[in-house]
């Protein structure tokens, strides 16, 4: 590798170019003008970087997210100092809680200005440091191609994340010495990929001694990549155990298969969140023992013993004491573990798993998913089911905002593959799924991407529309549109004696007309029989498109476990009068 | 687990770089947790390596979290409860400003010899002592030069380090 001089905003391109980065989402501003001069004269080369031109920063970070979720890449954004990193903020937050590998590179003042209160001067590295893997302030130019690798590397390594590197004005004007990305290591940061093969065959033990065990998988499946996902499948296989998901490891096992007993957690299934509660072995492969999932965490599966695979060793015990820890790569363990479990003799306790399943089988007749249709008005539930089966033949992206819709996609949208159900779940951040749409959507040009959103949501960045028209992305956004902030409205009905405080829309635009007023189709549809008609409307056109579904108002997302709730004490349908939260309950969210 | 509030002595190996003190206390405190001390030094001047060590009050559930999240940041090269309970060696160093005259500042004397203070400034009416030792052993001589005309303390927290072979 020959060392290159060049100015620092031709460095980022170069940095880029090496990390194979050809696609950006980004907003320009005075303190990264250098860096959009560089695109410019870029764009007559032969393979100019695509940049995505967002209409807010926050949809900027919404669609790297989006982008690199659904391709398993890096998303990359591109925006100025001051708002322009505050308002990337969001998405960031999002990317770390969610563990999504994006670099977001900011423009800064000039140094000789750092820390004078200049025009859009803001302290980036400093608000961005709890929102991010690692960030940096680059002060030299003979810095900057050295940590412009580091960031590619921290971000997408170990258990990948966002990070920022802010880029001061005069740094991107200077002229410095280019260094290669393969002669530059990060000095400490080496996570582990492989766990213990003592550890591995404890594991195993386990396995084979086990009467009632369960896969409990998470997004660390997924973001380990495909081979990672294989080898969970043939794994799951191999045992014939019952496996079930968090929401972020939707797709990694097949959602329509009769081993996956669906999703788990506060809005899981019945069959899963007892299978959970009841079990002797809990085999938890890359996910965080998060609060949605335990609920009560003193009475959270009371009998098991609990075997853990996480590429983060600060998340083994954090929340829940595990009894054999492996700490590595999800591919690289099941890989060890598979090639283990073939070389030896474990055996699977048939007889008791037999049994185990006759248990599971009786829970699912329960059938919680189940809900009362209607002639007249449209079941939100309904809607995302005929919306999946008139999808189900197409590779399909799903993206979602936040809220009663994103629960009932996840409970019926099935997913057979990874990298295909795109939704914010640590954050929670509503106004997530337009631009995370948009980043699938650039990731895959020709598939159907369809966000999944609430009509409260999808106005928090409906601004990206504009993105989507002039960059011919054919986003279709799918509004289960009920008026309440629904999620909302279920929590004050069932915590708060049903005083809906503020959480009713009073003044929603017509969204039929606002996809006309950005350029989009429009499509309302408003009783159960015309929804096919209009959906398969909506896959046809050519183009973005808001579709309007008008939903019964008071429905509520079930099963449910309370808060302060254990696994066994799930609100199914038709039993919510009895209940009664506690006070205790009231105060968790 | 203990429900028992007690102090927690944490130490925590970092890549020296900038803003990294910044990352470790910004976690520190904005997870809500609190500090009682922290020191900082490097300790490795090749490797550039310092070693921070925190004393932090929490039950033994919400230290261990504490360091979890610690573990994250990608600089933080270790980070482990060095607690005297676990075995772990704590040591403070203070100057003790007394003034006083007469009998007073001869009982001052007298006491600092009993803990090995060092007077290392004098005058007529005054005295710097200073003084190694646990931070209990600190604050039992500050306890007792009170009534003898304590004016001014500055200490430099607590540094802590396993007992025996043990490393970090």
């Amino acid at each position: 590798m020959v060392n290159i001089h060049m100015t620092g905003a031709q460095m980022v391109l170069k940095a880029f170019e090496d990390h194979q980065v050809d696609t950006i989402f980004g907003y320009p501003g005075g303190a990264v003008l250098p860096i959009y001069d560089e695109l410019a004269k870029e764009r007559d080369t032969n393979q100019p970087i695509r940049h995505y031109l967002v209409r807010h920063e926050q949809g900027a970070s919404h669609s790297a997210e989006g982008y690199a979720r659904s391709s398993g890449k890096v998303g990359v954004m591109l925006v100025t100092s001051g708002p322009g990193v505050t308002n990337s903020v969001t998405g960031l937050t999002d990317a770390m809680m969610d563990s999504i590998p994006i670099v977001c590179i900011s423009g800064q003042v000039p140094t000789h200005l750092i820390g004078t209160d200049a025009f859009q001067e803001c302290d980036a590295v400093g608000i961005t440091r709890p929102c991010t893997k690692h960030n940096w302030l680059v002060k030299d130019i003979d810095d900057l191609s050295r940590i412009l690798h580091e960031a590619f590397y921290v971000a997408s390594s170990g258990r990948p994340g966002p990070v920022l590197v802010d880029i001061p004005k005069d740094i991107q004007f200077q002229t410095g010495t280019y260094i290669g990305p393969e002669t530059v290591k990060h000095k400490s940061y080496r996570p582990k990929l492989k766990a213990n093969i003592d550890q591995i065959d404890d594991a195993l033990k386990l396995i084979t001694n086990a009467e009632k065990p369960i896969f409990y998988t998470g997004g660390g499946v997924i973001n380990s990549g495909n081979a990672a996902v294989q080898l969970l499948r043939e794994f799951v296989r191999l045992t014939g155990f019952p496996i079930t998901s968090t929401l972020q490891g939707l797709g990694a096992y097949p959602g329509d298969d009769s081993q996956f007993i669906g999703m788990l957690g506060m809005h899981g299934t019945y069959e899963a969140n007892m299978a959970m509660n009841e079990c002797d072995l809990m085999i938890n492969i890359g996910a965080r023992f998060d609060d949605r999932i335990t609920g009560k965490i003193d009475e959270f599966s009371p009998n098991s013993k609990k075997i853990h695979i996480d590429i983060d060793p600060s998340s083994i015990n954090k929340i829940v004491k595990v009894d054999v820890p492996l700490i590595g790569d999800v591919a690289h363990v099941l890989e060890d573990s598979i090639k283990l479990w073939k070389s030896k003799v474990y055996k699977i306790n048939k007889a008791p798993l037999k049994e185990w399943w006759k248990t599971i089988d009786k829970w699912k007749e329960i059938d919680s998913l189940k809900y009362t249709n209607d002639k007249n008005t449209i079941k939100p539930q309904y809607a995302i089911q005929r919306l999946y089966e008139l999808t189900k033949d197409k590779d399909v992206f799903v993206t979602t905002e936040v809220g009663q819709h994103q629960m009932w996609a996840a409970q019926y949208y099935k997913f057979n593959k990874p990298n295909r159900w795109i939704t914010s779940g640590g954050l929670g951040t509503m106004g997530f799924g337009l631009p995370a749409a948009i980043g699938a959507q650039v990731a895959h040009p020709d598939k159907l991407v369809i966000d999944i959103a609430g009509e409260a949501s999808i106005l928090m960045c409906i601004q990206e529309m504009s993105t989507a028209l002039q960059h011919k992305l054919p986003v279709k956004i799918f509004i289960i549109n009920n008026q309440y902030m629904g999620m909302v409205r279920q929590w004050q009905e069932l915590l708060h004696d049903k005083r809906y405080s503020h959480s009713y829309t009073d003044a929603l635009p017509d969204f039929v007309k606002l996809a006309e007023a950005y350029g989009a189709k429009g499509i309302r549809a408003q009783k159960p029989h015309e929804l096919d008609k209009a959906i398969n409307e909506m896959i046809e056109y050519d183009g973005p498109v808001i579709f309007d579904c008008v939903v019964e108002q008071n429905e509520n997302v079930f099963p449910m476990i309370p808060s302060g709730k254990a696994h066994n004490e799930m609100l199914l349908g038709d039993e919510t009068e009895k209940e009664e939260i506690s006070d205790e309950g009231k105060v968790l969210v | 687990m203990s429900k028992i509030v007690s102090k927690h002595t944490v130490s925590v190996l970092v890549d020296n770089e900038p803003g990294v003190l910044a990352r470790v206390i910004g976690l520190i405190s904005g997870r809500g947790y609190n500090i009682d001390s922290l020191t900082v030094a490097e300790v490795d001047a090749e490797k550039h390596i310092s070693r921070i060590t925190i004393v932090a009050p929490g039950t033994e559930q919400t230290v261990n979290k504490m360091i979890s999240q610690l573990q994250r940041i990608v600089p933080v090269k270790r980070a482990a409860n060095v607690t005297f309970e676990k075995q772990g060696i704590e040591r403070e160093m203070a100057l003790v400003k007394i003034v006083s005259t007469g009998e007073k500042r001869l009982e001052s004397m007298r006491l600092s010899d009993v803990f090995r203070a060092r007077v290392i400034d004098t005058t007529h009416d005054s005295f710097v002592f200073e003084l190694n030792g646990s931070p209990r052993k600190i604050d039992a001589f500050i306890d007792l030069m009170k009534p003898l005309g304590l004016s001014e303390v500055s200490r430099t927290g607590v540094v802590a380090i396993a007992r025996g072979t043990e490393r970090m």
